[in-house]
């Protein structure tokens, strides 16, 4: 009797110091979190991509109550949207901001840039940047074994089997950039989606001089410097022997597309172009 | 029979070519020499396009400490400076000199007979192996002046000499000791007088018994040169296992280096460079290549200028064969796949291999089945399989904590894997990449 007695006594003292020690603990450390960080946090994708910048979404969700103001803040998955949201659980406002997309500067299919070797390593890009040139005689174009392809969380970018290049489903891509990280060679770069979807850029990625660019691929840039004479925006720049179009200064008038040798600047989205029509027009009375 | 401990795999030994004398090869029409052709920094051009230049004049002065001089082994008019696809389809600066007659540098010794007696101190002797543009021959090109100037704190106690030629294929080095024993001896003591040390190993693999006893009898006649016959293994030929087959040291892992246990190794080609250097005032602007392959017509061992097209070598041993599937610069194990053979020959060209179509493709991969076979063919204790998942995975500490690093990419566990796993491919990008980690680390 009495060792039950015992029992029940000591444990009860047992429970009863332990209680008392966590309320003490739970009131004296207690860490004030902000709910709304919580709120955020679930108007969020929940993808974890990193494309914000932080360490996934509830990292970015702590950093938008922490900062007291959305100013250069952007949830590149969720979008202006999700921005939208969150400004308004926070009473704050959202920036505005322009869509982007994952742009993949490289039209060295099998047809454009010849296979002159094989490569039989392991397949991922960076292997193969770090051990060979590539299959072809450019240096610096797509690699084809797809580590943007696997490190995709959208499912927006995808092999072409018959040009070997990636190609990337504008509606499904949220800039997150986490392709631009996995490629070695820098062949992707997040650009503005432009009106309508419309984009032009130059699609090539080589830093060689014009005759080895030349040889190496039919739709490399040779930096001729056509298309800087041509825009009248000042938007393209000849740098490394490779133009580049500022999408901030392009104002998508497509003339550079039309001057380039080598159709390396491409225009995507727009409308056939009509000037075929226009062009014997304006022959035929010279020749008369 | 003395061997390393740990590892080590036995591939089929090939030396198609150990029967062929070192022949000459002829100067070539344009030789191309690239600026880094060493380990450490490149070399800077000391001559302009136009510039009239004689075989063993110096065209690119030393980069730094850790860099070499390079020495044009032709005369001729330099047509150029500009950049030339090296073997891996990147392109590299360089020098093109087009070659016009064959004019030597005035005090060049070009005569046969062996000089044996030296009275240079050993800083002098350091000093001329620097001004002549030596580099370690094996393959990894390590400037050979830096070997002997130890780091403050260290000792040289022997020198090495590895002669071990693991490599598959290769007979370079074979060739070399069957017809200038002499000169590599002189050369073995004249390391041994610049490192200050009075004991000197040659190890050779007992697959070569007619360099082990011609060696052994003519080493008989210079102190403290002792010929060390080692059991076939590979990768025999790697510091760390040759400073353990020899004298039973173990250098620990990075940043220790051979010369923390006492020892300076060099190869018997670079023992062989010095000896010229030293000796005949000869700057290093050739070397023995050996061209080799089961389809090729005539395997041979060439004597040939640096800056020589590997093509120009090709034809020589009979041409490219009809069923080629891969052209490696260096061995099977070690050497890369070239992607055009038009590649100059540089210092650490040892071999051109030219595989047929049947050898040189790689088995179907399939998943790792935790066999072991890998860790147990490690030379170094690593566990080849686990680095190779934690580089797909980019996990980079703990890459680094399963010491990633002290992987000598010798390729022993990707021979050795049963799945046809790229097992060397995956270690050698997590290295390289820890490594960039480290030294961002430290520059810090």
């Amino acid at each position: 009797m009495d060792l039950i007695l015992v029992a029940v006594i000591s444990l009860g003292a047992i429970g009863l110091i332990a209680a008392v020690i966590l309320y003490v603990a739970s009131k004296k450390f207690a860490v004030y979190e902000d709910p709304r960080i919580a709120q955020v946090a679930e108007v969020l994708p929940q993808a974890n991509c990193g494309g914000c910048g932080y360490p996934g979404c509830s990292g970015f969700a702590e950093a938008c109550v922490k900062a007291g103001s959305l100013e250069g803040k952007l949830c590149p998955a969720g979008g202006q949207a999700a921005m939208e949201k969150i400004a308004a659980i926070l009473g704050l406002q959202a920036e505005a901001s322009e869509p982007k997309v994952a742009v993949v500067r490289c039209n060295g299919s099998c047809e454009n840039r010849p296979r002159i070797v094989k490569y039989d390593g392991a397949q991922s890009c960076k292997v193969a940047h770090a051990t060979c040139g590539g299959e072809t005689a450019c240096a610096f174009g797509c690699l084809g074994c797809g580590d943007c392809v696997s490190v995709c969380r959208f499912d927006a970018i995808r092999m072409n089997p018959e040009t070997g290049l990636p190609e990337v489903d504008a509606d499904k891509c949220t800039a997150c950039g986490a392709c631009v990280k996995a490629c070695p060679r820098n062949i992707i770069e997040i650009r503005p989606k432009g009106k309508n979807n419309r984009r032009v850029y130059v699609n090539c990625v080589n830093k060689d001089k014009g005759p080895v660019a030349m040889k190496a691929c039919k739709v490399s840039c040779i930096a001729c410097g056509k298309c800087v004479k041509e825009c009248s925006f000042e938007a393209i720049t000849v740098e490394n022997n490779l133009a580049y179009i500022d999408p901030a200064k392009c104002r998508l008038c497509r003339k550079c597309e039309a001057v380039c040798p080598k159709n390396a600047i491409v225009a995507v989205n727009f409308p056939p172009r009509k000037p075929k029509v226009e062009a014997p027009a304006t022959e035929a009375p010279k020749a008369e | 029979m003395k061997t390393f401990r740990i590892g080590g795999v036995h591939p089929a030994e090939n030396k198609l070519s150990a029967a062929s004398a070192i022949e000459t090869l002829g100067l070539p029409k344009q030789a191309v020499f690239p600026l880094s052709q060493h380990i450490g920094a490149p070399a800077v051009p000391c001559v302009a396009k136009g510039d009239v230049v004689k075989v063993g004049t110096k065209i690119a002065d030393a980069g730094g400490f850790v860099s070499a001089a390079i020495f044009s082994s032709v005369s001729g008019k330099v047509a150029k400076i500009d950049s030339v696809i090296d073997a891996s389809g990147y392109r590299k600066p360089a020098i093109f000199i087009d070659v016009d007659g064959d004019e030597w540098e005035e005090g060049i010794d070009r005569s046969e007979t062996l000089v044996k007696e030296c009275s240079l101190k050993p800083e002098e002797i350091v000093e001329k192996i620097k001004n002549a543009g030596v580099v370690g021959m094996g393959g990894a090109c390590f400037p050979t002046h830096v070997k002997l100037c130890p780091p403050p704190g260290s000792k040289a106690e022997c020198v090495i000499i590895n002669a071990v030629e693991c490599e598959p294929y290769l007979t370079a080095d074979h060739r070399l000791m069957l017809e200038k024993p002499e000169e590599i001896l002189v050369g073995v003591s004249l390391l041994m007088k610049a490192a200050k040390v009075d004991k000197g190993y040659i190890g050779i693999e007992n697959n070569k018994p007619d360099a082990i006893k011609l060696m052994q009898e003519k080493a008989a006649a210079y102190p403290g040169i002792e010929i060390v016959p080692l059991k076939v293994k590979y990768p025999q030929g790697g510091e760390k296992q040759l400073i353990d087959a020899v004298i039973s040291r173990q250098v620990p892992a990075p940043p220790a280096i051979p010369i923390s246990v006492g020892a300076v190794v060099q190869n018997v080609g670079t023992a062989y460079a010095v000896y010229e250097a030293v000796m005949k005032n000869k700057p290093l602007f050739e070397r023995i290549v050996t061209v080799t392959g089961k389809s090729v017509t005539k395997p041979s061992n060439f004597l040939t200028r640096m800056g020589t097209p590997m093509s120009q070598l090709i034809e020589a041993a009979g041409g490219l064969p009809a069923d080629t599937g891969k052209v490696i610069g260096g061995g099977p194990m070690m050497g890369k796949a070239l992607m055009n053979i038009e590649v100059p020959i540089c210092k650490g060209s040892s071999g051109v291999l030219i595989m047929n179509d049947k050898e040189a493709r790689r088995g179907e991969v399939r998943p790792c089945i935790r066999c072991a076979k890998c860790v147990s063919a490690c030379p170094m204790g690593l566990e080849p399989f686990l680095l190779s998942t934690l580089s797909d995975h980019s996990e980079w500490e703990r890459a680094e904590k399963e010491d990633i690093v002290s992987c000598i990419e010798c390729g022993s566990c990707q021979f050795t894997c049963p799945s046809n796993r790229p097992l060397l491919d995956m270690i050698r990008l997590g290295k390289s990449t820890v490594m960039g980690i480290i030294r961002a680390r430290s520059a810090k």
